[in-house]
């Protein structure tokens, strides 16, 4: 005899098992996860080229995934292996054993002019900050400082994608889409913030 | 990789098996028997998944899978030689047939349906574990949504004239 309970298991089994047929057969063209982090539970996603979509809790998992699926496919199965390394580089980043990311990403969410933007932000050292006006200085364009600040708003791969090492030219903090609380625990994880809060 | 986004926004594919996944293993169950099941299963969602990036959202998602998953059923027991028989393995209770609650009386219900005549026997696999209204089955084996609805009735009066013959009451 069969109960609900034990069908719901078996589906979740079945569940597992087509996820990786799919991604073998090339019919799964978003695989996600949702690991645990001290900035909260973030979503991972990836397609067949790399991780194309990290989010917080904030931004509604459940939003992000529909979101995802109007723009790239919505061929998208909750497949845990192929963020297998991006989980763990992420888990070895928070335990303060890794300071840069190694991972095969994907920027088709971004537009041209942000993905340029997005593409420098890994050469902002572990610990080190710059402002807006550096960075739109760094892209060539250094009267861009506005869209230079939307592209880092719309960063679709925060933490891993480091737009929290950006600041106002003020040395104010700036925004987060993750919010200023996890954007705080980020650079004083990194410790460029000391416990007061302020650059180090 | 299709990156074109479909016409209609289709709900991420997870939620779909996540919504209809255990209608669906059930009604595997009830076509080609618990055995084969799990492979029906997942010819099926695979070929779901294969049609989604393309295809316009479907009017209803559950009576879009059964349609599938009879086909693959079909095949599978093509594929395997035989006639589409093997209910009598059947071991689910939902609690919706009479005579079906208290422990111990489920299988022999499930015997007992696997015995009934194959138009009542598959209305009611797919009414009482595809979860389908009269008007899907009638979609999916043919015919109207009142001869599903008579072949389900006469296949519940089938069900309670055996369990009277048994000596059991629906009671």
């Amino acid at each position: 005899m069969t109960s609900i309970v034990e069908d719901a298991l078996r589906v979740t089994m079945l569940k597992a098992r087509l996820a990786m047929t799919a991604a073998d057969s090339g019919d799964l063209d978003i695989a996600y996860r949702v690991i645990d982090s001290p900035v909260g539970p973030l979503l991972l996603a990836a397609t067949e080229s790399g991780l194309v979509r990290i989010a917080f809790a904030c931004e509604g998992h459940d939003a992000v995934l529909e979101a995802l699926g109007r723009r790239i496919s919505p061929r998208i199965l909750n497949a845990p292996e192929r963020l297998d390394p991006a989980a763990e580089q992420l888990d070895a980043y928070f335990a303060g054993r890794r300071r840069s990311f190694d991972l095969p990403v994907d920027f088709s969410l971004s537009t041209e002019f942000r993905r340029r933007v997005q593409e420098q932000l890994p050469h902002i050292a572990y610990g080190r900050t710059a402002t807006y006006k550096e960075l739109a200085g760094l892209v060539g364009n250094p009267a861009a400082v506005r869209a230079v600040g939307t592209a880092c708003a719309t960063n679709p791969l925060p933490v891993v994608v480091p737009c929290h090492r950006v600041l106002r030219t003020d040395g104010g903090l700036g925004g987060y889409l993750g919010g200023l609380e996890a954007k705080t625990a980020l650079l004083t994880l990194e410790g460029a913030l000391d416990e007061e809060g302020r650059r180090a | 990789m299709k990156r074109t986004p479909p016409r209609e926004p289709l709900p991420p594919f997870e939620h779909v098996v996540e919504q209809h996944g255990v209608a669906v293993l059930r009604l595997c169950r009830a076509l080609v028997g618990s055995h084969d099941a799990d492979d029906v299963w997942q010819e099926t969602f695979l070929a779901a998944l294969r049609a989604y990036a393309v295809m316009e959202p479907p009017a209803n998602f559950e009576a879009w899978l059964v349609r599938i998953a009879r086909n693959k059923a079909v095949d599978h027991l093509r594929a395997a030689g035989r006639r589409p028989v093997p209910v009598a393995i059947l071991e689910y209770d939902d609690g919706e047939l009479p005579g079906a609650q208290g422990s111990g009386a489920e299988e022999d219900v499930w015997d007992e349906v696997a015995r009934l005549p194959e138009k009542q026997r598959k209305v009611i696999a797919y009414r009482y574990l595809g979860g389908l209204s009269y008007a899907q089955i009638a979609e999916v084996l043919g015919g109207s949504a009142a001869a599903a609805r008579r072949a389900s009735a006469d296949g519940m009066a089938n069900l309670r004239k055996s369990e009277l013959t048994a000596g059991r009451t629906t009671a």
